[in-house]
């Protein structure tokens, strides 16, 4: 069948199908009823606190500091960690990167490059408090998609201000994103895990082993 | 490829036999089970990961105090969708071509796999890599890319053990449930390199794939998915993954192939916010599961594949569609919480159901795709407990479906002669103009109290004749009683008009 | 207040205990119970095998026999659950507007047991006395589809002399279903099975439900084990007394 006739045919079925729904019926007409939350109502402290703990459930290490304190906080967690090589979008805000390891800047960051690195540093599009996870898609300070896959460490910052309650404040967030080819979006909840052998979750099959996320305050 | 019916475990769960769609008639529930029913291994196992998988999701739902306003959303958006199902497809079409993607048609799967294996020959590359895709079983697609000479790599790591193994899936989320440690240390000794020294530990078992596995990602052209969720509205397509072989998948290789059944489309963006809240809930029980690629068309240079292919398939969900009570199937988000609570699956397991859909779900859906005469023992596979439609995040009404079905199985056996002459055909028909009439129905009261007589042992019978002898083969059965409810109501009310008479009351 | 008994096919005729006990319960409580003689079966049994056709005609007559009726109680789960869920969909399918409106307006007044008991009657203690050990095993159409809630438990906590013991896993399904204890006859048994070991570990001389459909397949599996366990309605525990004993 042609690749014409094909989707004729299927669309063909479709109508027939349908015969029972009223011609003069929009689908608009089909009522949603939308009364799940869309939004939370704790406060902010509480959401931080929230999003924090929720983070540190799925194994994934939280740091908190101030905007002032971030590049050494960052520094620090790449010592914590033994990272020597350190990948990092082009465009990530200046003074976040550490001085005293190999910084690899893309663009143009092979792949191998990418697997030998100790980790990758990113900012993020927004955090969600309620499921302990940071989204990236693919804005400021954050990169390519394969800068935090590839390498064993993602070390992911997020001001409190990027964070949001519920599932539907981040989506509502990410509508800009959503629809453009050059803006990928991932949401990342703890390191990847299984539970295919028994159930038991063993964490990092592939994707980074370990993920810190460093919480800034919001300045003032 | 076999074609006598499975006697052992080993037949039920080989590769050799494809399962439902693609390979009909298919060997009837009862007899599958029968065999499932009598590995202790897979009991355990079955009875272990359900009783688990339930615990935990009653708990991350009992988390949510608008669970159910999340469900009837959940099932309003998807009945919309598939009220309007062609309007939302072209919106797809339009927005998925406008971002840089193709969008390709498949009546059924010989075609899909047409189309796919003439994509991946055109990039002259005999291996591609696969994130798991219960869409892509239902094409058997692996076997039709291995007759061109192409090797499709299973990334998941349960995939990955079943692909070694040759065995079929038995479970929509965790496929290589039925399989303990011992028995996937000893099949990646004997598969993969460098394994002498590999532990039964699940962490060292997950270490294996993983090494195994990154070689294939760094090295492989093109990349076959599914896909969870198609956005009308953006031309977005959302994967839902905990491993991360998704995310390699879809950013690494230069060509993506996503195969997505024609109901996963969604209208607008803003019902993700529903569905990846409904989704992780149901099927890993977590919050969130680890990772969720959402994309749209081809990608930015150096950030995903450079080429971008829909596959839309219809492949018998136009069939389910035309039934308009049938088509709540097609509300399915694929989360496996009704396979985890129901009482048949757990102790049957998927393989039983010789359907790429096994469970509640694969009860629904598979008779309706490839026809109620093709699967006419699944709608019966069911006690109806109703287990499931209290699970289901997008409220499909299983019971009620099954029993739709069951009248369309009996429907098409009646059309033949030897159909409606069959014994369970005619004895339904007795009894429904026995129900019909008082007279008759106390008469075959009677009648039954004067047949059991010489069968009645201890107060009760232990043997019955003919179909009904599967109720007698494990359990004794009550006999018609000595007196009859109505004939004491007519005895009392004829003691207490006439007081001279003597009477229990 | 009048009360009309739908009592059930299978209860006529294997399980004619129940009815007494029903009866029984209801003129302690003061009412007055009717049987009409000409009630036979609400179709569930087709209905559900598939055997759809044969069910309109037995819905028809269930609505001739009970349209008249005030209140209709019935100690089945299962087939006030059909007339429930299913009578009108059945009707509507039928294209018979009349039957449509009898059953809408028959619907309201159709009661089982417990339901009536507990929240129309606003009744918990009806006298009894069961000096037994039992446990109760709730029924998967009066759990999920009537949703009855604790109605069984609250009339249970008030039968003096009762020891009640919890019985594990009690929401699973006791493997019954029907037809599907016969064309499944080993799934159906493998349910059982495990259900039968839950009622073995709670030590109890009864089971207790507030359907004999299901009791007769844990029953028949306890009796052809020689457990020493019985099944027993939960009426015929209602209707219990120290005077009179079980009906």
């Amino acid at each position: 069948m042609s690749a014409n006739s094909a989707r004729e045919a299927v669309f063909g079925k479709i109508r027939s199908a349908l015969k029972d729904v009223p011609k003069s019926e929009q689908p608009d007409d089909v009522a949603v009823d939308r009364s799940y939350l869309t939004a939370s109502d704790e406060s902010r402290p509480e959401l931080i606190r929230q999003f924090i703990e929720r983070v540190e459930e799925y194994r994934a290490k939280v740091r908190t500091t101030s905007p002032d304190d971030l590049p050494r906080v960052i520094a620090e967690s790449c010592a914590d960690n033994g990272i020597r090589s350190l990948v990092v979008p082009a465009d990530l805000p200046d003074g976040w990167a550490p001085t005293d390891l190999t910084l690899l800047r893309e663009p143009g960051l092979s792949i191998d490059q990418l697997e030998q690195a100790g980790g990758a540093l990113t900012a993020c599009a927004v955090g969600i408090a309620q499921t302990g996870t940071v989204v990236l898609d693919a804005g400021p300070g954050q990169g390519r998609r394969a800068i935090t896959l590839l390498p064993d460490h993602h070390l992911c910052v997020i001001f409190e201000d990027q964070i949001v309650g519920l599932v539907p404040e981040a989506i509502a967030r990410l509508h800009d994103a959503a629809s453009r080819p050059d803006r990928p979006i991932t949401f990342i909840s703890g390191p990847s895990a299984t539970s295919d052998i028994e159930l038991n979750r063993v964490e990092g099959v592939h994707g980074p082993r370990r993920l810190e996320v460093i919480v800034v305050a919001s300045s003032a | 490829m076999s074609r006598h019916a499975p006697t052992t475990r080993a037949e039920l769960m080989s590769r050799d036999v494809a399962p439902l769609p693609t390979n009909a008639p298919a060997q009837p529930f009862p007899e599958a089970a029968r065999i499932s029913l009598a590995d202790v291994q897979l009991r355990r196992n079955m009875g272990k990961v359900t009783t688990t998988i339930r615990a935990k999701r009653a708990k991350a739902v009992a988390e949510m105090p608008d669970w159910e306003a999340l469900r009837e959303a959940g099932r309003a958006i998807k009945d919309r969708t598939l009220r309007h199902l062609d309007h939302y497809l072209i919106q797809l079409e339009q927005a998925v071509t406008r971002a840089g993607g193709k969008v390709h048609w498949a009546a059924d799967a010989a075609e899909a796999n047409r189309i796919i294996a003439g994509l991946v020959q055109s990039h002259q590359t005999k291996e591609v890599v696969k994130i798991k895709s219960l869409t892509t079983d239902e094409l058997g697609l692996n076997e039709a890319l291995r007759e061109i000479g192409v090797e499709a790599f299973e990334t998941d790591l349960a995939e990955l053990i079943i692909q070694l193994a040759g065995e079929r899936s038995s479970h929509i989320l965790v496929p290589a449930i039925h399989k303990n440690r011992a028995e996937i240390r000893a099949l990646f000794r004997r598969r993969l390199a460098d394994t002498e020294n590999l532990t039964d530990e699940p962490k060292a078992l997950a270490a294996a794939a993983r090494a195994h596995l990154r070689k294939k990602f760094l090295s492989a052209k093109v990349a076959i998915s599914g896909a969870n969720f198609g956005v009308a509205e953006t031309g977005s397509i959302c994967i839902v993954e905990s491993e991360g072989n998704g995310r390699m998948c879809l950013t690494l290789p230069r060509v993506l192939i996503s195969v997505m059944g024609i109901e996963k489309v969604i209208p607008s963006w803003r019902d993700l916010e529903v569905y990846l809240q409904l989704l992780p809930r149901s099927s890993t029980a977590e919050r969130m599961n680890p990772y969720t690629s959402i994309w749209t068309g081809a990608s930015a240079p150096g950030d995903g594949p450079e080429e971008f292919h829909l596959v839309l398939l219809d492949n018998g969900r136009t069939k389910v569609l035309a039934d308009s009570f049938g088509r709540q199937a097609l509300q399915c988000i694929r989360c496996s919480a009704c396979l985890n609570v129901c009482p048949v699956y757990e102790r049957t397991g998927g393989h039983a159901y010789n359907s790429v859909y096994p469970g509640p779900i694969g009860a629904i859906l598979t008779p309706q795709l490839v026809g109620v005469h093709n699967a006419g023992s699944l709608p019966y596979a069911s006690s109806l407990c109703g287990a499931c439609y209290d699970a289901c995040p997008v409220k499909i009404n299983i019971p009620q479906v099954l029993v739709h079905l069951r009248g369309k199985v009996v429907e098409h056996k009646r059309e033949s002669l030897s159909g409606r002459l069959a014994p369970e055909a005619l004895a339904m028909k007795t009894l429904g103009k026995v129900f019909t009439s008082p007279k008759r129905f106390e008469r075959f009261q009677k009648l039954g109290r004067l047949g059991q007589r010489l069968k009645i042992h201890n107060g009760m019978i232990e043997s019955l004749p003919g179909q009904l002898g599967g109720w007698t083969a494990v359990r004794d059965v009550y006999p018609v009683a000595p007196e009859t409810f109505r004939e004491w109501w007519l005895r009392r009310s004829e003691s207490k008009t006439s007081p001279n008479r003597e009477g229990q009351s | 207040m009048r009360m009309s008994l739908f009592l059930t096919c299978f209860n006529d005729t294997l399980f004619p205990s129940t009815g007494r006990a029903v009866v029984a319960v209801l003129e302690r409580l003061g009412h007055r119970v009717e049987f009409l003689m000409d009630q036979t079966c609400c179709g569930q049994m087709h209905y559900n095998t598939g055997y759809q056709p044969e069910a309109l005609p037995l819905v028809r007559h269930f609505v001739r026999v009970f349209g008249d009726s005030e209140i209709i109680v019935s100690p089945s789960a299962s087939c006030v659950g059909m007339v429930h869920d299913f009578y009108p969909k059945i009707a509507a399918e039928s294209g018979d507007e009349g039957l449509q409106r009898a059953i809408a307006d028959l619907i309201p007044r159709v009661f089982e047991l417990t339901t009536l008991l507990v929240n129309k009657l606003g009744v918990e203690d009806v006298g009894a006395y069961f000096p037994h050990r039992a446990t109760y095993h709730p029924t998967c159409h009066s759990l999920r589809a009537l949703r009855v809630g604790d109605a069984p438990m609250r009339l249970l906590r008030k039968v003096r002399g009762l020891d009640l013991v919890d019985l594990p896993s009690a929401d699973e399904c006791c493997g019954f279903g029907g037809t599907f204890s016969v064309k499944n006859a080993d799934t159906s048994i493998a349910m059982l099975s495990d259900k039968n070991r839950c009622i073995l570990d709670t030590g109890a001389e009864y089971c207790v439900a507030v359907d004999n459909s299901c009791l007769m397949h844990i029953g028949g599996g306890l009796h052809r084990q020689r457990a020493g366990v019985e099944p027993i309605h939960l009426a015929e525990v209602l209707a219990a007394t120290e005077e009179g004993g079980r009906p």
